[in-house]
């Protein structure tokens, strides 16, 4: 697996697309920084790009990354390799390098501007460890709709879908079930509502830093103990975990059963 | 007549003559108590307790104006008995002592100090340490009460007191006081003409400062930080608050300044920071916001039901998540020339003014507002979808509710 994941990663390090993404980070990190003159400005809008680029980009990068390498997969297939090492070994070399490029991307203009003398080191590397959390997860989960599609077209069209579903039309719905409801108690669903969308989790994961005292302002208890303690902290980190490790699997279950 | 002049010659002669001091101290000292001292004493004595820890209370100063002065590590240990001093009189000076211990009841407000129709008073340098009630003045005028450091160590409201706790008090001086873990900071009730300032008020389990049915006062550059609820001012007119600093007011039901039922109040040069909720207003009339700055609040300012004629001009709304939540109607409200850091407009003309209006309200801060759960959306990209809907046409936030002229720049003071 090792070896597989050291080929995808340095086959990805040479393409212009990583090149093109850290690039991207790079740049967007130097703007925002000239712009706003202020770290912790500057970490805020960074969440929003974060929170809704870093998912896209994991998706396409996944989909793309698969279909364009089923030649060699299948070769490789052929040799006495466990399936599983192929996928995974696939799958981590993908969200490695994004990874990288993220984190180096980003990390540069922020480390030059003063990071470590500043205190908005801790938000600011949050932020950085749920990017990571998200390419994982969105990576993963485009391995999954590409294995379960042999149609490129198709299975592009499926993972933007997914994107657009959980980047903007997930809000939308539960919004709306949100105000249908609002007779009703709805501190848990809304919680859990939270729960079950990785980018909603980052976001209240990174809300619990920055915008603590609108969080602060609702009443129930159940909110309160949430936010108001670590426990929401620890509970969303679990769930992320959960995200990533639920995908993996079924990358792993299904190119077992996989016909090539 | 003669008898007139007798008395008046017997009054004058009783005033030079009792120009005395009256040293108390545990040994080689004419007074062994403080309480001995003070019943031995004349009207306009001087009473100088040396150092040491006295274990006294329920001093009494009846009808006697008395300046006691403590040196430096004087210390009264009411153990648990009552109050410290309890007065009535005029012209009263206490100065330089540290009371501790005072008794918690659920029936009595036992405080360190306790005035009662007290005039011209001076309490300045006292230190009160487990307190239940710090100072507790009653129907009193014209007193100071100057650099004392007041703590306590309750764990509910309903087993603590406040620290300076007014009563149908007039013309007072509350300066450079230190106030902590107690309920109320500071508490005026029918209290007028007061004057509050550079005082310190932190860690309060109830509010940092309170009004309530008191007129005419003025407080400023007092700092208000972590108090359970901030600053209360309720059902009293004529209030000043000037250049005060209220900071990380944090909680459910938690704020910078909680304005309930207030006319014609003027707020100038204050600044907000990190708390809940800014300005909690809730049926106030013509009041004037001018100059102050709002930093990183959860909301900016908070405006619920029946207010009118308020003007908020000139302020400065930084990085809140809310700049500003509206209930009813705008009524005669308004909103002129302030600095909003969420404004996206432009300025081609350049004299400073932005060409396009600011809405403050947003659509989710409305939303928000009907079903409080939605908070967990805070930030989201379908909001900010909404959020830029709504602005270009509005249909559910009020569409007088504008800033005409938003500033460029942040305003200056």
């Amino acid at each position: 697996m090792l070896k597989i994941l050291k080929y995808s990663f340095f086959d990805l390090m040479r393409s212009s697309w990583s090149y093109v993404y850290f690039a991207f980070y790079l740049l967007l990190g130097i703007v925002l920084l000239f712009l706003n003159n202020d770290l912790s400005k500057a970490v805020i809008t960074l969440m929003n790009v974060i929170i809704v680029l870093v998912p896209l980009i994991g998706t396409i990068f996944g989909v793309m990354y698969y279909y364009n390498s089923k030649e060699f997969t299948e070769l490789l297939l052929a040799q006495p390799l466990k399936r599983s090492s192929i996928f995974l070994g696939q799958f981590l070399g993908v969200a490695i390098s994004l990874s990288m490029s993220l984190i180096i991307g980003l990390g540069i203009p922020f480390m030059a501007y003063g990071l470590f003398k500043s205190n908005a080191i801790w938000d600011f590397s949050l932020l950085l460890v749920v990017g990571v959390f998200l390419t994982f997860i969105f990576s993963a989960l485009a391995f999954n709709i590409a294995l379960s599609n042999e149609n490129k077209i198709k299975g592009f069209g499926y993972a933007i879908l997914m994107w657009l579903f959980l980047a903007i039309i997930y809000d939308g719905l539960f919004l709306m079930s949100l105000i249908l409801f609002e007779d009703y108690p709805l501190d848990k669903v809304s919680l859990i509502g939270t729960m079950l969308n990785p980018i909603d989790l980052s976001r209240t994961l990174i809300l619990l830093k920055l915008d603590i005292s609108a969080l602060l302002g609702y009443t129930g208890a159940v909110f309160k103990q949430f936010f108001g303690t670590s426990f929401g902290l620890i509970t969303s980190f679990i769930m992320l975990t959960v995200w990533v490790v639920l995908p993996i699997f079924r990358i792993v279950f299904k190119s077992k059963k996989k016909d090539f | 007549m003669k008898i007139q002049l007798g008395i008046l010659l017997l009054l004058i002669s009783t005033c030079f003559a009792s120009a005395q001091t009256l040293t108390v101290c545990k040994a080689d000292c004419d007074y062994k108590t403080i309480q001995g001292a003070i019943d031995s004493s004349q009207s306009g004595d001087r009473i100088f307790i040396k150092k040491g820890l006295y274990k006294e209370s329920n001093l009494i100063i009846y009808k006697k104006s008395l300046h006691i002065t403590g040196e430096e590590g004087t210390i009264i240990d009411t153990q648990q008995n009552g109050y410290g001093f309890s007065v009535e009189a005029t012209d009263i000076i206490i100065k330089n002592l540290t009371i501790k211990n005072i008794e918690v009841s659920y029936t009595k407000e036992y405080a360190a100090v306790l005035l009662f129709k007290s005039y011209d008073f001076l309490i300045e340098n006292i230190t009160v340490e487990n307190a239940f009630f710090g100072f507790l003045i009653q129907k009193s005028k014209d007193g100071i009460i100057h650099n004392n450091t007041i703590s306590g160590e309750g764990l509910a409201e309903a087993d603590s007191g406040n620290a300076i706790h007014l009563w149908h008090c007039e013309h007072i001086k509350i300066t450079n006081n230190d106030v902590r873990r107690m309920r109320d900071g500071i508490y005026l009730e029918f209290g007028s003409n007061s004057y509050i300032s550079n005082n310190y008020s932190t860690e309060n389990m109830r509010y940092g400062l309170h009004f309530m049915f008191s007129n005419d006062n003025t407080y400023e550059n007092n700092t208000f930080k972590a108090n359970g609820a901030g600053v209360a001012v309720m059902f009293s007119k004529k209030i000043k608050m000037y250049n005060n600093i209220f900071k990380k007011n944090w909680g459910t039901a938690s704020y910078g300044i909680l304005l309930k039922e207030i006319n014609d109040a003027e707020l100038k040069h204050n600044i907000f920071e990190d708390n809940t909720i800014g300005i909690n207003a809730d049926g106030t009339n013509r009041i004037t916001y001018i100059e102050n700055t709002f930093k990183n609040n959860g909301y900016a300012i908070k405006v619920h039901g029946a207010c009118y004629d308020n003007i908020y001009s000139k302020n400065n709304f930084l990085y809140n998540s809310f700049d500003l939540s509206y209930s009813g109607n705008l009524n005669s409200n308004k909103f002129e020339n302030n600095y909003w850091s969420n404004y996206t407009g432009y300025d081609l003309d350049k004299d400073g003014i932005g060409d396009i209006p600011y809405r403050p309200v947003k659509l989710f801060s409305y939303l928000v507002n009907r079903t409080p759960e939605s908070i967990v959306l805070l930030r989201s990209l379908f909001i900010d979808i909404i959020d830029f809907s709504e602005k270009v046409s509005p249909v559910f936030t009020p569409e007088n509710l504008i800033d005409n002229q938003p500033l460029m720049t942040q305003v200056t003071w």
